[in-house]
């Protein structure tokens, strides 16, 4: 089980929930496991080839994973955030 | 039907309807829909007056289009957005989807949509889920006709899709790098519809394709009259005639022929109005001289007539985007534009007058008119 931190720009998909749990072996099974319970969250995080969107972050613990393919060990914390974007 | 009118408005922060009583007299203002999100359009289904889309984004999260199919009173998401299929060889990923086009009315549930970067993709579940149209995507031109670098300030965008009222399979599209494109096969091939259309900013300035079209329309009572507001002049096409007429150079030479959208006339297909924008020197984009107004032609574009009664005389500095100036089709027809201030106007009289209906919205990026 891996804890996840879900950003504002996102509650509409989690019913308003900032954390909530999933299973995966590496941020992308993470956001699959997110998606199969709140369709339509992991294509504005993800885009169609795999690419962080440009003003998503994703940390693993502490670490920024820059790529949906960075591991994550059970019992771990998956943090999403909305960065800074203008206007 | 009502003669009532509906406006869809698509902001840079939410959309708003707006809701005319008979005489289109007075408007009641609702919303917002969606604060926060980016709504590039917001289109209803004439087909079936119930199904409404929005195509939306935001400043973090990726693009995604929202759906009604009770006329606006509940709202979903598409179960699949328009996306490129994974392994795409070139690389790409809709930023966003711009334009927003319900089918043929041959084919109900089928709609088109345009996105940055340039792309068009269908759906035929009446928006639901989305399939990416691998003849013009995939097109042996398509990085020719759509240079990763080359576009609009936001994104090169195929910014519009339009249909032949009597053709399911005749389309245009109007893109910002490659002109108008032209498909009798729905989508499956494709070539470039651009003679006699300016490219200022090419050392070749009539190349066979790389004009920046921003809006065309058929003339809906001769859908083989065709209109264009290009980033380089007001032109117009008789089909089945190739080359375009630069009718622009008819306007007057302190206002010129810059803008970004042209507004054909619901029965007269000599009649289109259009709201000329500043083009000089550094491009400001705003209304020339501080002095909004449209301009008319009634004579297929020889001459052109001011239509700024109402608007501000002095101090006026908004403009319109290219979505952002339509027209309902009653008799006689109302025309509507939503400014970059966030201000919605309307002509009752063919654009004898204008007022203002609505201010205090967030920037306007498209408004859409159709019967309450």
């Amino acid at each position: 089980m891996i804890r996840v931190s879900i950003p504002s720009q996102l509650i509409a998909y989690t019913d308003g929930a900032t954390r909530v749990e999933a299973d995966g072996a590496t941020v992308a099974a993470v956001l699959d496991d997110l998606d199969r319970r709140f369709p339509g969250l992991k294509f504005r995080v993800i885009d169609e080839q795999d690419r962080i969107r440009r003003h998503m972050r994703i940390f693993v613990g502490q670490d920024e994973a820059r790529r949906v393919d960075v591991p994550v060990r059970n019992g771990g914390e998956v943090l999403i955030f909305g960065a800074l974007s203008g206007g | 039907m009502s003669d009532a009118i509906r406006l869809l408005v698509g902001t840079r922060k939410g959309a708003w309807t707006l809701e005319s009583d008979a005489a289109r007299a007075s408007w009641r203002v609702e919303g917002p829909l969606f604060l926060g999100q980016i709504i590039n359009h917001f289109v209803r289904d004439p087909r079936d007056a119930r199904t409404l889309l929005m195509a939306a984004s935001t400043g973090h999260l990726g693009p995604t289009i929202l759906r009604s199919t009770d006329d606006g009173k509940t709202w979903a998401e598409a179960s699949r957005p328009p996306a490129f299929p994974k392994g795409d060889p070139h690389g790409r990923s809709v930023d966003h989807s711009f334009w927003l086009e319900p089918g043929h009315p041959d084919e109900p549930g089928v709609w088109w949509a345009g996105v940055s970067p340039p792309a068009l993709f269908r759906s035929a579940d009446g928006g639901d889920t989305w399939e990416s149209v691998e003849g013009l995507n995939l097109h042996p031109k398509a990085m020719d006709w759509f240079p990763p670098e080359g576009g609009t300030p936001d994104g090169a965008i195929l910014n519009q899709v339009i249909i032949d009222p009597r053709d399911a399979r005749h389309m245009y599209l109007a893109t910002c790098s490659a002109g108008v494109l032209e498909t009798t096969d729905q989508g499956a091939t494709w070539r470039p519809l651009n003679q006699n259309v300016r490219c200022d900013f090419f050392p070749d300035p009539y190349p066979e394709y790389g004009q920046d079209s921003h809006f065309v329309a058929l003339a809906p009572t001769d859908p083989d009259r065709l209109w264009q507001q290009n980033h380089c002049g007001i032109y117009r096409l008789d089909r089945p005639g190739e080359r375009w007429e630069r009718i622009g150079e008819a306007m007057p030479k302190e206002v010129g022929d810059i803008g970004f959208t042209i507004v054909p006339h619901a029965r007269d297909r000599d009649t289109a109005w259009v709201w000329p924008m500043d083009g000089t020197e550094v491009w400001p984009r705003v209304s020339p001289g501080g002095r909004p107004a449209a301009y008319r032609t009634r004579d297929g574009g020889a001459s052109w007539e001011r239509q700024d009664k109402g608007f501000p005389a002095v101090q006026g500095w908004f403009t319109v985007k290219r979505q952002a100036f339509c027209a309902d089709a009653r008799d006689p027809m109302g025309l509507y534009i939503g400014t970059t201030g966030g201000e919605v106007w309307m002509t009752g009289d063919e654009g004898g007058n204008w007022r203002q209906i609505c201010a205090h919205l967030p920037e306007i990026y498209s408004v859409t008119a159709t019967p309450a």
